[in-house]
């Protein structure tokens, strides 16, 4: 069992920025360690080298909820962004839209990535940037996002969200299918049984049938 | 319309499902498990921790790629080293197969993994990497994965997985003959945006993807994910079966027929539904150029920077602006204008046999300019081999430009081959995001024959320029 997440209330920042791709979220010369952790100093790791940059600021260093703009995650499956934005201590990003991989990392990793239509996170950002004591919570249990000028309802992946908040592991509910699993790799054809059943073993065997 | 005709991402999708209920997501069997040293050692160290081991280890492949050099075979940084010695032992102690540095298979995940006839029609593909999509060329599923991801498939063989919406992209038209597959596929992503196929599987349709060689089609598939799309497939036909029968082994021939009868049903029927369609007409298409620092920031290479006021939303003009400013360029400077520092040939994108062959062509009997460094990395030691028989090394040498092992080399700034201070490059690859290349790199994407022309003119060129 892990630790059943229901809701998390935090301080808000915003990054104002579209697009930001997962080589922003941590440069893939930071992704080389062997662990989950140990990636907090180098979140946005380019962009941490520019004084001004908003996670430098004294004030936002109680921040747990990061507000950011649309396709929020693009690019790279690595995990590592999902690790990097945890170590760093946010347990929430609102967005407008994320990249595919990223969201099923966060949530895979507890950390709620809620996307909520434009002028609603415009809002939250502008709120974030005029107090650095802004408070959003995001409830996942009633699938709201809640401040002190409103309440607005998010949509979750539902499988994720039932794992989260019976702090259940992926891998041992699906492995209560196994016998379905076993099932259906009795079914599967033949040529599929072993990835080297038909294929060459190396480029040298492929060039003499080539040649033949 | 009934309800029976379906589309091929369906049939590949509902062939595959291993168990399914109302509400929620399928779970989906893992027909192919591609595994490199970057996005798996917490995967298995997880797998450990939990007890358990990898269920089916015949049905996954390894190889080092990300962290290689491509100058010498010694690893001379000792995190990347950990990273390759972890999945040595990873591999050993689960019996997965691994072709590491020094073996003749070692190469690209994307790349060698077709070449050896592992990648088949109508398969479930993953791999902790985003450019897994490149093996929908083949019809197969093929999406990339986070790290939780490897960990589920290795410890169960499945995902549980949403169905994607699918979209049909269908090139209209037959493109001009200085229009590569690089090109099409750019023009594709500038037309719907970098986030255009967000939530989508696509199908690449039309004459123009018919047309195109194995090698093209995994071209195109490849930047599917710089669209937003996690996976895009093309149909199987006879281009794809002349592939796969080249790459089947004779001891497996009772197998072959069967096989074929599969795939050749593997075509979306006649009258099938999609989410959403969307055309291109290609007629007029020209080579494309990325001037921004998302794939979907890309103009045809005779054109110029855009002005930031001509894009729509504010958000859009904000971007372009920031998006200059990183890439130190001015509005309306004609891309042709752009003098370039370094060319990079190679990546999952484009460093197959048929890249090089098209970038050694226009090299031919020519020199790359004085003030270029050019990097041609073979997408496997496969491909280097290939090319060296058929003399293309010296091509690349005569010329001027270096000719490396393999690995994903300068595509993305994890391993030596990285961009020092403020550099230019005209690059193969599939990803112009600030610091991809090097910490203040300016990455300009282009097809093989533009990088071969940009090198010999010094800045951003097509072949019908020299």
């Amino acid at each position: 069992m892990r630790e059943p997440l229901t809701t998390h209330t935090g301080q808000a920042v915003a990054l104002s920025r579209d697009d930001v791709d997962t080589d922003q979220i941590i440069p893939a010369e930071f992704c080389k360690r062997l662990t989950k952790s140990g990636y907090a100093d180098t979140l946005f790791g380019h962009w941490r080298k520019e004084p001004g940059f908003v996670l430098n600021q004294p004030e936002h260093q109680d921040a747990s909820v990061l507000v950011a703009g649309h396709n929020f995650g693009t690019g790279s499956s690595r995990e590592h962004a999902v690790w990097a934005l945890r170590d760093w201590g946010f347990r929430a990003v609102i967005a407008t839209s994320f990249g595919d991989i990223f969201l099923r990392n966060a949530l895979k990793n507890g950390l709620l990535a809620v996307a909520l239509p434009v002028p609603v996170v415009a809002g939250l950002a502008e709120r974030a940037q005029a107090d650095p004591k802004f408070e959003i919570t995001v409830d996942l249990e009633q699938l709201t996002v809640t401040t002190d000028g409103g309440t607005w309802e998010f949509e979750a992946d539902h499988r994720a969200r039932w794992l989260l908040l019976n702090g259940l592991d992926d891998i041992d509910v699906t492995l209560r299918k196994a016998d379905a699993i076993a099932d259906f790799e009795q079914r599967r054809p033949a040529w599929m049984t072993s990835i080297t059943r038909g294929a060459f073993s190396s480029p040298d065997a492929a060039k003499q049938r080539r040649a033949s | 319309m009934s309800t029976t005709e379906r589309n091929l991402i369906e049939k590949v999708w509902e062939s595959h499902i291993v168990d399914q209920a109302p509400g929620e997501p399928d779970l989906l069997y893992i027909d192919l498990h591609l595994i490199h040293e970057a996005s798996s050692p917490q995967a298995f160290d997880g797998l450990q921790l939990a007890g358990r081991r990898v269920r089916r280890p015949d049905l996954a492949l390894a190889l080092e790629d990300h962290n290689v050099p491509t100058n010498t075979l010694l690893v001379k940084d000792a995190m990347g080293s950990a990273q390759l010695e972890r999945l040595r032992e990873n591999c050993a102690d689960q019996g997965i197969e691994l072709f590491s540095l020094g073996d003749d298979r070692q190469g690209i995940v994307h790349v060698v993994a077709p070449e050896l006839g592992f990648v088949r029609p109508g398969m479930t593909v993953v791999c902790g990497d985003s450019h897994t999509s490149t093996h929908g060329a083949f019809g197969a599923l093929a999406f990339g994965v986070g790290t939780s991801d490897v960990e589920h498939v290795l410890a169960t063989q499945t995902l549980a997985l949403q169905r994607p919406r699918t979209m049909s992209v269908e090139f209209v038209g037959e493109p001009p003959a200085d229009v590569t597959p690089k090109d099409l596929i750019l023009a594709l992503i500038a037309h719907i945006g970098a986030n255009g196929a967000n939530g989508y599987a696509i199908e690449y349709r039309g004459k123009a993807v018919e047309n195109l060689s194995m090698e093209g089609r995994m071209t195109v598939c490849n930047m599917t994910i710089e669209a937003g799309a996690r996976a895009g497939l093309i149909a199987p036909d006879d281009t794809t079966l002349a592939y796969l029968r080249e790459r089947w082994d004779p001891a497996a021939e009772a197998d072959w027929d069967e096989a074929v009868d599969y795939w050749r049903s593997l075509r979306t029927d006649e009258g099938a539904a999609f989410d959403r369609v969307v055309e291109l007409d290609v007629t007029g298409l020209k080579p494309f150029v990325t001037w921004g620092t998302n794939p979907g920031q890309a103009v045809p290479l005779d054109g110029a920077v855009p002005a930031p006021e001509t894009f729509e939303t504010p958000a859009e003009q904000q971007a372009a602006r920031r998006a200059l400013e990183y890439m130190g360029l001015e509005p309306d400077v004609a891309l042709r204008d752009v003098e370039i520092n370094t060319v990079f040939l190679g990546s999952c994108t484009n460093g197959r046999i048929e890249d090089l062959r098209a970038a050694a062509d226009v090299l031919r009997g020519r020199k790359v300019a004085d003030t270029i460094t050019m990097l041609v990395v073979p997408g496997s030691m496969a491909v280097r081999a290939q090319a060296e028989e058929e003399g293309l090394d010296r091509v690349f040498l005569d010329a001027g430009a270096q000719w490396r092992l393999s690995g994903c080399s300068m595509c993305m700034g994890i391993n030596a081959d990285r961009l020092q201070g403020i550099q230019r490059v005209a690059s193969t690859s599939n990803r112009n995001y600030e610091g991809r290349q090097g910490t203040h790199a300016r990455t300009h994407l282009v097809s093989p024959v533009v990088a071969a022309a940009t090198a010999v003119v010094g800045r951003l060129a097509a072949p019908t320029e020299l």
